[in-house]
């Protein structure tokens, strides 16, 4: 609606100045009303398949209904994600912060007869701590949000990320505009290795650094150079970097520009994967917007710089994080990875000068050229500095996204922030940086969350996906699972990655099945150090870390697949079975209806049992049965 | 063919006539058409030119692209980490079990391609199954039976949870 329209009219929005922007700034804050009530849904992916839309609409005629006649008009908001989506939709009402969870459209009424026009609160739609029962009132008071740091995300769930105006009220560009018109490029390199950031992509590369080996390369090579935001996130159980393109996108393309500018680059892309459609959406109208208001484009700000950006969809690749597979991926080429001898940031794109970074990294740099690079640096730990955010999935409580401190104990993040494993018990391990991290079991839950001591722990940062697994997630099975996964996503090219990975594979697949031997783990130990040392690429070279820090930590736990055919955790398919316990079988007859090959039998009301010599271990039974009736062991 | 040519030929002329179009041109056919064909392909290479060859070479890395035709409806079970910790593996069986399809192909009557992905980001509901491009968070076997049911008889619309990919 409004700023498209108006983007036809775009001299009349262009911003020529940091005054401008300053005066744009105070223009719109001057027409907020800080008392007026502001309900906030939260739109990003999770509460949006939760049916969030359907409660921002059913709000919306709830409001039409009511025809308040206050002296201001509540509004209506739509944010990205959050983070606490386990507890979604999510609905926060504004300026009071009374913070609503798992609100359906039929509760839209009720909010607002009585927390709009009479000021009372839904009681029903609090949060409730689970350690104390009690129902919180704030956002802030949640014990969730209570122990984040958010930096990074602080205009998620704050902001409208469609409407430019918003990330103008609350700060956007503005460190674009100083920057613009009070430093020089090499002030912002300064600044960004004075911040100690390190790449939030994975390696944790520090970006000064990067930059600056970019500018020497200029120097021998020449321009054109390019600026590009690795938008791929292949890593399965990370969604961060898609939660800030959708919720924040304007931080990430002046991230990019800031970037653009330090290096004297005039072209930038942003490979985003196929998979994020409301991603490439919000990218795609906050650039639109960006070029209306003169912060993209010709002549930023009139400072004479010039920078476009475009977006490339990524087709479905993991390699494509990679980043020589990424360019050649942009350039239109199947995305083989290619050695490393030469380095990126002289030969990129094209063959020219590149520096990739990833989203969360892009994100960063406004905060860092806005409050300085010593103020980042105090952040953190010495050599971890800022803050990192992780996607906390698996066996917890509070699934969701969270934003701590480098260096923070795991256990401030799975138990203090993440409310521990549901039932009670401690958790068994945490997988850190995908496929290529590994498992840090709970007798390390004081290890430090920065890049070094997870390496130190066999792990690896990664780009922060957490898995939270207990004791009925089997620590083979889920080496099968990233093993399977990257033989899938290996381009194939080298021996080491595309032969050793499926024979490691095997011999996990074995153990599953209960064969093999424990000679069988001196294989997989000899395996992966081959593939280490000779893969061409990080995706292979990487590959074995799963499997190495689940042997090192729970060896155990393979030897009893391998010596007593049993699978400790109940996940191996062909060394489980499936029965009903009578004394809390009620007979509802739900899991017999559902089971595909009919081996559940039973009287109506009376405790049914499984015949296991035709179940196939499809599990349904256990999923269906709403009163814990079905075990497995 | 002449109305998809004429389709085809207009898209293209939004991107430059260069080699670095070829993904985005076979990403746009396939929204279109949800395959791409052979003579969608000549014409993609034509444009590019790049030869057929490397066209194919191109779409046939991408896990995305798709040279059959595909299903009225498209379901994608998710398979990243967290779902499959929590029995996306599962899903994909019961779901072939249901269908009569291997994961990748298409029903016999053209109704149901169905497919695995990686990781739609959005964890926190693991499993997820996306169908249609809608997502059903903490997907059952008895909720997806439902939601096939009210594909194949829209009248029985009662699904809880859907909201847009
Ligand atoms: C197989 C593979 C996949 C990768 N996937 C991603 C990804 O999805 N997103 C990302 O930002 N970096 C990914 N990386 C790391 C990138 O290659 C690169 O190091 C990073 O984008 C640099 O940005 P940073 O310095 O800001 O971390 C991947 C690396 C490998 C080897
Ligand atoms: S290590 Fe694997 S993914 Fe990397 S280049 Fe070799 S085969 Fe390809
Ligand atoms: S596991 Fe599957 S096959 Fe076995 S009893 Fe349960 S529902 Fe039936
Ligand atoms: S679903 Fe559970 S309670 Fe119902 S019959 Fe099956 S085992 Fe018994
Ligand atoms: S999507 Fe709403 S909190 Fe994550
Ligand atoms: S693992 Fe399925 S959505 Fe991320």
């Amino acid at each position: 609606m409004h700023d498209h329209a108006l983007a036809e009219q775009s001299d009349a929005l262009r911003l020529r100045s940091l005054d401008d922007l300053n005066r744009l700034r105070k223009q719109i804050l001057d027409k907020r009303d800080p008392d007026q009530p502001e309900i906030v849904v939260c739109h990003g992916t999770g509460c949006l398949a939760n049916g969030s839309a359907d409660v921002s609409a059913a709000i919306r005629s709830a409001l039409d209904a009511s025809g308040i006649e206050a002296k201001v008009v509540p509004g209506i908001k739509t944010t990205g994600c959050q983070g606490f989506c386990s507890h979604g939709p999510l609905v926060v009402i504004r300026p009071r912060g009374i913070f609503y969870q798992k609100v359906k459209p039929k509760d839209a009424k009720e909010i607002i007869e009585k927390t709009i026009v009479q000021g009372d609160v839904v009681k029903r739609l609090l949060y409730k701590n689970p350690t104390d029962g009690e129902k919180i009132l704030h956002e802030q008071d949640i014990p969730f949000y209570k122990r984040q740091t958010r930096v990074v995300l602080h205009n998620i769930g704050k902001i409208d990320p469609t409407d430019i105006s918003d990330t103008i009220a609350s700060g956007g560009y503005q460190a674009l505009a100083k920057a613009l018109t009070t430093m020089t490029p090499e002030q912002v390199v300064q600044e960004i290795e004075t911040s100690g950031l390190r790449g939030r992509g994975g390696a944790g590369f520090p970006t000064g650094r990067k930059w600056r080996s970019a500018l020497t390369a200029i120097e021998k090579k020449g321009r054109p150079v390019y600026v590009v935001v690795n938008g791929d996130e292949g890593d399965p159980g990370a969604f961060m970097d898609r939660t800030i393109m959708e919720g924040d996108p304007h931080a990430v393309l002046e991230g990019l520009i800031l970037g653009a500018y330090a290096l004297g680059a005039n072209q930038g892309y942003l490979y985003v994967r196929a998979e994020y459609p409301l991603a490439i959406k919000h990218l795609t109208i906050a650039m639109e917007q960006a070029r209306a208001y003169g912060l993209l484009g010709d002549n930023i700000l009139n400072s004479g710089f010039s920078f476009d950006a475009r977006i490339n969809r990524g087709a479905g690749a993991f390699v494509c994080g990679e980043s020589t597979a990424l360019f050649t991926s942009i350039e239109g080429n199947p995305g083989n990875p290619r050695p490393k001898y030469v380095r990126s940031v002289e030969e990129g794109l094209w063959g020219r000068p590149t520096v990739l970074n990833n989203v969360e990294t892009w994100a960063n740099i406004p905060l860092i050229v806005n409050k300085g690079g010593d103020w980042y640096a105090k952040i953190g730990v010495p050599h971890s500095t800022g803050t990192k955010v992780f996607s906390l999935v698996g066996k917890v409580n509070n699934v969701g996204l969270v934003e701590v401190p480098m260096g923070v104990p795991l256990s401030t993040i799975v138990e203090d922030i993440g409310g521990g494993v549901p039932g009670g018990a401690p958790f068994k391990a945490v997988q850190t940086g995908g496929p290529s991290g590994g498992c840090i079991p709970y007798e390390l839950k004081d290890t430090p969350v920065d890049f070094d001591s997870l390496t130190k722990a066999g792990s690896m940062m990664g780009s922060g996906a957490m898995i939270v697994m207990d004791n009925r997630d089997c620590v083979v099975d889920v080496g099968r699972y990233f093993l399977r996964f990257l033989e899938e996503e290996s381009c194939g090219k080298c021996m080491p990655c595309r032969l050793g990975l499926s024979r490691m594979r095997e011999i996990l697949d074995n153990f599953s099945e209960g064969k093999g031997s424990e000679k069988d783990i001196e294989d997989l130990l000899s395996l992966s150090k081959a593939i280490q040392d000779s893969a061409l690429c990080a995706l292979g070279s990487s590959a074995p870390n799963p499997v190495l820090t689940t042997l090192k930590y729970f060896k155990d736990e393979y030897l009893a697949h391998v010596t007593r055919q049993k699978c400790p955790a109940g996940v191996c398919k062909n060394l489980i079975t499936y029965s009903i316990d009578p004394e809390l079988c009620t007979g509802c007859t739900s899991c017999a209806k559902q089971c595909p090959v009919g081996c559940i039998e039973g009287e109506k009301k009376k405790p049914h049992a499984i015949d296991t010599g035709l179940c196939i271990r499809c599990g349904i039974c256990m999923d269906t049965c709403k009163f814990n009736a079905v075990n497995v062991i | 063919m002449s109305d998809n040519a004429l389709y085809i030929d207009e898209m293209m002329d939004q991107y430059p006539a260069k080699p670095e179009s070829l993904i985005v041109i076979l990403q746009e056919i396939q929204n279109k058409y949800g395959f791409i064909s052979g003579d969608a392909m000549r014409l993609a290479s034509e444009h590019v030119h790049v030869p057929l060859t490397q066209a194919y070479a191109v779409a046939t890395f991408y896990q995305s692209f798709r040279l059959d035709p595909v299903g009225e409806h498209e379901i994608k079970v998710c398979l990243g980490t967290a779902c499959h910790l929590k029995g996306g593996q599962r899903l994909v069986e019961d779901l072939e079990r249901r269908l009569h399809v291997e994961s990748g192909g298409t029903t016999e009557d053209m109704r149901f391609t169905l497919n695995t992905v990686n990781c739609v980001g959005a964890c926190a509901l693991a499993p997820v199954v996306s169908v249609d491009n809608q997502y059903h968070p903490n997907a059952t076997a008895k909720k997806m039976e439902k939601v096939l049911k009210s594909l194949t008889d829209p009248s029985l619309e009662e699904m809880e949870g859907t909201g847009n990919a």
